[in-house]
């Protein structure tokens, strides 16, 4: 095995189409660094991209903000306008493994690791945020909940390599949130997991609302129904139970250690309404035109 | 397979080693460079007794390929106590008998630093959930909890006076 930690995007490309064999990208390491130490995998090169200044950045864009592929839940968890424009992604991040393991695990990582139950993937999901994979043929923008394809598996080319996920700006009186069920209170891997963004109008009514489910099916789900219980209402009783009845029936969920097809199914719509009223209360609590000019 | 060639600064100091691409830096700094107090526990991040500093990040260093330390610096708990005189929370460890085994303690220790030097004032809770990482089988978790707290309180006073 060799290792290689390219100090240019252009020059990652490269060598990753060039590499013969099997090359598996290395960002926080967290999950491949243990599937190297269980001998699990057993890649010809490790190519590690921390060495790429503009990966391991945050940065303002378009009133939203730019993830690089290595920057860690860390980093995203302690940056205000993050914290401040989509808590709920930064609070998803933060929630993955201890804070050893979120000092250098990635949400380029969790989405590209390809499990159901990732924690930041529903956030993001919910979030609309954009990957930018970049490979021998240039850039590719790509929305979040088109990469996993399945358990373990992406839609990503062999030859890409995931440069950052850009989470958009958003209108006034927007928010968002995550919440997952694990039967621990820390380090433990989601049953379920639920991200729900949403727009407030003036006089409370939701014009826009994006409900991902995660742990319920073989991948992340995007569940338009369940936003669509949402807009048009004042997010009373009626529209969170609307919303608990379709969350709920978009499952799809496994029987195993963790929980079963019934809880599994029963706790997406319960929780899915407990975000929806922390998402709601963002949205109320936020003050017009300020929040995406933090940085 | 080649052995990489690898520049770093481990407790302050300057020193270069060779590893295996795929070596971590828990095995380097143990079988390497003799740094044998970061503890092997579970080397799948699970347990944080390989905790380190990484460029003044808590992170397990069973999760860090030891190429990656190259041009970076490290701080291992051989670096903790200032010449003799132990780090005040290495002495309320012992005063608070917050081990039993030790094998835990060298993590605990340096993940107990980190919220420290970041939040001099933390709850209860907040020691607690940041803590999570770290896996003691002995001790409960209680008086290594009040041992922290304690240091917490005792260094603040320090500050102040």
């Amino acid at each position: 095995m060799n290792y290689q930690a390219p100090t240019t995007i252009e020059g990652a490309v490269s060598l990753l189409s060039e590499a013969s064999g099997n090359t598996r990208i290395l960002a926080g390491g967290t999950d491949i660094i243990v599937q190297l130490n269980g001998e699990h995998i057993d890649p010809d090169l490790i190519l590690d991209i921390k060495r790429i200044n503009e990966v391991c950045n945050i940065s303002a864009e378009n009133g939203g903000f730019r993830i690089g592929a290595g920057v860690s839940c860390s980093q995203l968890t302690e940056h205000q306008g993050v914290m401040d424009l989509w808590p709920g992604c930064a609070e998803a991040a933060g929630l993955i493994g201890s804070t050893q393991v979120q000092g250098r695990a990635t949400i380029a990582g969790n989405l590209c690791n390809g499990s159901p139950a990732a924690d930041s993937v529903p956030a993001l999901v919910a979030a609309q945020a954009i990957v930018r994979l970049i490979g021998p043929d240039g850039i590719r923008e790509v929305p979040v909940e088109n990469i996993p394809t399945g358990p373990g598996q992406t839609s990503i080319a062999p030859s890409e390599i995931l440069h950052s996920i850009f989470l958009p700006s958003t209108p006034s009186r927007s928010g968002d949130a995550y919440l997952r069920f694990i039967p621990r209170t820390e380090m433990d891997i989601a049953v379920v997991g639920v991200g729900i963004s949403l727009t407030l109008d003036e006089s409370d009514i939701c014009t826009a609302a994006r409900v991902a489910l995660g742990a319920v099916a073989k991948t992340v789900l995007l569940v338009e129904e369940a936003g669509a219980a949402l807009i048009g209402s004042k997010i009373d009783d009626n529209a969170l139970d609307q919303l608990a009845l379709t969350a709920s029936a978009a499952c799809n969920p496994i029987d195993d250690k963790r929980g079963t097809i019934e809880f599994r199914t029963k706790i997406a719509g319960v929780l899915a309404k407990r975000v929806a009223l922390i998402a709601a209360q963002r949205a109320r609590e936020r003050v017009t035109g300020r929040i995406g000019e933090k940085s | 397979m080649t052995n990489i060639q690898v520049s770093t600064k481990i407790n302050g100091d300057n020193c270069e080693f060779l590893c295996r691409p795929e070596e971590t830096l828990l095995e380097v700094l143990r079988d390497r460079m003799g740094l044998t107090g970061t503890k092997e526990g579970c080397a799948s991040g699970d347990c944080g007794a390989c905790s380190v500093m990484l460029d003044d990040r808590l992170v397990c260093s069973c999760l860090v390929l030891g190429a990656e330390a190259q041009g970076r610096q490290v701080d291992t708990i051989e670096g903790m106590a200032d010449g003799g005189e132990l780090h005040p929370l290495q002495r309320n460890f012992i005063e608070h008998a917050a081990l039993q085994c030790g094998i835990c303690t060298p993590g605990f220790l340096i993940a107990a630093k980190a919220l420290l030097d970041k939040n001099p004032d933390p709850t209860e809770t907040e020691v607690r959930y940041w803590l999570a990482g770290n896996l003691c089988r002995c001790t409960g978790y209680d008086k290594i909890v009040r041992a922290v707290l304690h240091t917490a309180e005792e260094m603040r006073g320090t500050e102040l006076g």
